[in-house]
């Protein structure tokens, strides 16, 4: 586990939120539909029934579901577009994510995935020992007609317990539901257009953006 | 290099600034030879859009040469481009069905939120137009970098010199989409309320496209003579009661489609506009919107209305009975530039289109701020403004 010393970490709470773990989030993912008077995802309900914080995104993105899928699966690609991830890597099954925090440090989060279903799931949840429990999914269905494919993220996580739980939970609240949208804006630009928007003037400049961004 | 950059309400200048780098593969840099002051650049002026930040380079209409490009880009050094004032991408769904200035992909993330509470739905981008759309740096600079330039810059042929085609970057097809949007037809009365840069392409617009008869409507007895040039009846709204001419003027009926090419700052005493001139000046977002209620009060029942005017925020005292009751078609948006510049660069060719005959002014980039100033303050004789980088100062054709 790397230095957790401060307990701040404002930017990031993105990766966190997508690293992966529990029955409760399966049991959400299962009665998202089910559960609610209407057919709108739960997580887009007004007062959700449950502490823990869920948070769901959707993109359509005008690219083949087989093409994103494959992407996606390559865990390794998620930094390119995860703006406070700074890597995956491959440690036998599980990955491990290491995430930016402020003042220069990192956390990391080991994850296995529960679910690959060719060309519609991929679903991962930490393990024992992570800073963070949390649950991902990323599903991809066919848009209609030639719209592509939409691409939803629903993640979960329960914050972990003490001063530094706190302090992630306090800013996870109000973070990853933007985290995850931004992300997956991301994901979008650089399928469709092989590149992410920024209108920084100089290379300088984006870099300063980018540290703004992530807190440090 | 140099550019003109906004430091507050009626304070841009003239500074030195970095040089643009090519950042992504699809970017190119140009350098500027020709740029213009839009009426969208008052709006900025005037600090009536939110998020512009001070340092920010202004200029949305402007062209130049390829000098530098990215490893995407399918531009060449030396090339000689237009570049449309809409950042679209060319890839999403949105440019796909060619509603390019809702591309999703050339605003950056993190800008996005702003619009997307306002509107909800966050803006594409816009050079050099508040950081709501993108905060890309604008043209009215020695250089610009061109993200998605294997998209939008047209390239022109050598023989049509900079004036013929600069305005290829804006208000050519925003007069146009603003004419083609009132879906005219053949026996159509169309009023148009402003003569400025696009109520004049927009008139010119409407008679190439058929208009039995185009009514212009300003103040400026200049603006209303270049109107007039163009083949429009006029009328001074200083002078005369103007719904009540139009009603005349279409012989009773109203007319058959109008054009609000005015937008949020629209002159003049009706009392709400007052108000909202009031609320504009202690920072309450109100858009004054006299020039578009007249509009939709002086169309006939079931007309058109189309708006490429600009506005940003909330109106008060919309008069939504008259749109319902009259079933009104109403149409607007910032212009999809590059679903015209091919069609329209062939019609300056042949001569279809005349664009040089509202130009008043042309300045070295370094009296960009003088430029401003005027064109805000002596609208009358200063209809269009080029800046040209190069060019001697104290020098003004
Ligand atoms: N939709 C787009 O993509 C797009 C592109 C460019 C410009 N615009 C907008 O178009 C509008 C006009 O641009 P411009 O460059 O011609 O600006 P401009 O300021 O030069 O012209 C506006 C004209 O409207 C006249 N006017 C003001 N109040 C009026 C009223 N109540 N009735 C009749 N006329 C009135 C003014 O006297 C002036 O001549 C602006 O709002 C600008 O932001 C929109
Ligand atoms: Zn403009
Ligand atoms: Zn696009």
């Amino acid at each position: 586990m790397a230095d957790r010393k401060t307990p701040g970490l404002a930017g990031a709470v993105a990766g966190i939120a997508l690293a992966a773990g529990g029955a409760a989030f399966a049991s959400f993912l299962a009665q998202r539909h089910k559960d609610g008077d209407d057919n709108a995802p739960l997580y887009t309900r007004k007062r959700p029934g449950t502490d823990n914080p869920i948070v769901g995104r959707t993109v359509t993105i005008r690219k083949p579901r087989a093409e994103l899928y494959e992407y996606w699966k390559d865990f390794g690609n998620l930094a390119r577009f995860m703006e406070n991830l700074q890597t995956i890597r491959k440690d036998g099954d599980a990955h491990i994510w290491t995430i930016k925090a402020p003042a220069g440090q990192t956390v990391e989060v080991r994850t296995e995935v529960v679910q690959d279903v060719a060309n519609e799931t991929i679903a991962w949840r930490s393990l024992e020992g992570s800073d963070i429990e949390t649950n991902g999914e990323v599903t991809f269905t066919d848009a209609p007609g030639d719209r592509g494919t939409r691409v939803s993220l629903v993640m979960f996580y329960n914050p972990p317990a003490g001063e530094l739980g706190r302090a992630i939970a306090k800013l996870f609240q109000r973070e990853p539901e933007v985290q995850a949208r931004h992300d997956l804006k991301r994901f979008k630009m650089l399928m469709e257009t092989g590149e992410i928007a920024t209108s920084a003037h100089t290379e300088d400049a984006t870099r300063r953006a980018k540290q703004q961004e992530t807190g440090r | 290099m140099r550019a003109l950059t906004w430091h507050g309400t009626h304070d841009v200048r003239v500074d030195t600034v970095d040089d643009p780098e090519i950042i992504n593969p699809r970017d190119a840099i140009l350098k500027i030879t020709s740029t213009a002051i839009c009426g969208s650049d008052l709006h900025l002026y005037d600090g009536v859009i939110p998020g512009v930040v001070p340092g920010d380079v202004l200029g949305h209409e402007f062209m130049g040469e390829v000098v530098e490009t990215g490893a995407e880009s399918t531009l060449k050094k030396g090339q000689r481009v237009v570049v449309p004032f809409t950042i679209s991408c060319g890839g999403c769904f949105h440019c796909q069905i060619k509603q390019y200035s809702a591309c999703e992909n050339s605003n950056p993330v993190e800008k996005q939120d702003m619009s997307a509470t306002l509107y909800g739905h966050p803006m594409s981008a816009l050079f050099g137009y508040s950081h709501l759309t993108g905060g890309y740096s604008g043209g009215q600079a020695e250089y610009v970098r061109v993200p998605f330039s294997d998209v939008g810059p047209i390239v022109i042929p050598d023989h049509l010199e900079d004036e013929k085609v600069l305005f290829l970057s804006d208000i050519l097809p925003t007069g146009w989409m603003g004419a083609e949007n009132a879906e005219i037809q053949p026996d159509d009365t169309v009023a148009v309320w402003g003569c400025g840069p696009v109520g004049l392409f927009a008139i010119q617009s409407a008679i190439v496209m058929g208009a039995s008869k185009v009514i212009a409507i300003d103040h400026y007895p200049h603006r209303l003579e270049l109107a007039k040039k163009l083949g429009a009846e006029v009328i001074d709204f200083r002078k005369t009661d103007v719904r009540d001419a139009l009603m005349e003027m279409s012989g009773g009926i109203g007319c058959d489609a109008v054009i609000d090419a005015v937008g949020m700052e629209s002159h003049g005493f009706a009392i709400d506009n007052m108000i909202d001139i009031a609320k504009q000046k202690i920072g309450i977002g109100a858009d004054r919107a006299s020039a578009l209620k007249q509009a939709i009060l002086a169309v006939r029942p079931g007309g058109r209305v189309s708006i490429p005017g600009v506005y940003g925020g909330m109106t008060d005292k919309f008069p939504l009975g008259a749109l319902m009751e009259k079933g009104l078609q109403v149409r607007s948006g910032q212009t999809h530039v590059q679903r015209y510049t091919k069609d329209l660069l062939e019609k300056i060719e042949d001569g279809t289109l005349d664009t040089t005959f509202l130009i008043s002014h042309r300045l070295p980039l370094e009296d960009a701020a003088r430029g401003y100033k005027c064109f805000r303050e002596k609208q009358d004789s200063w209809t269009k403004v080029i800046l040209k980088p190069g060019m001697e100062q104290g020098q003004t054709a």
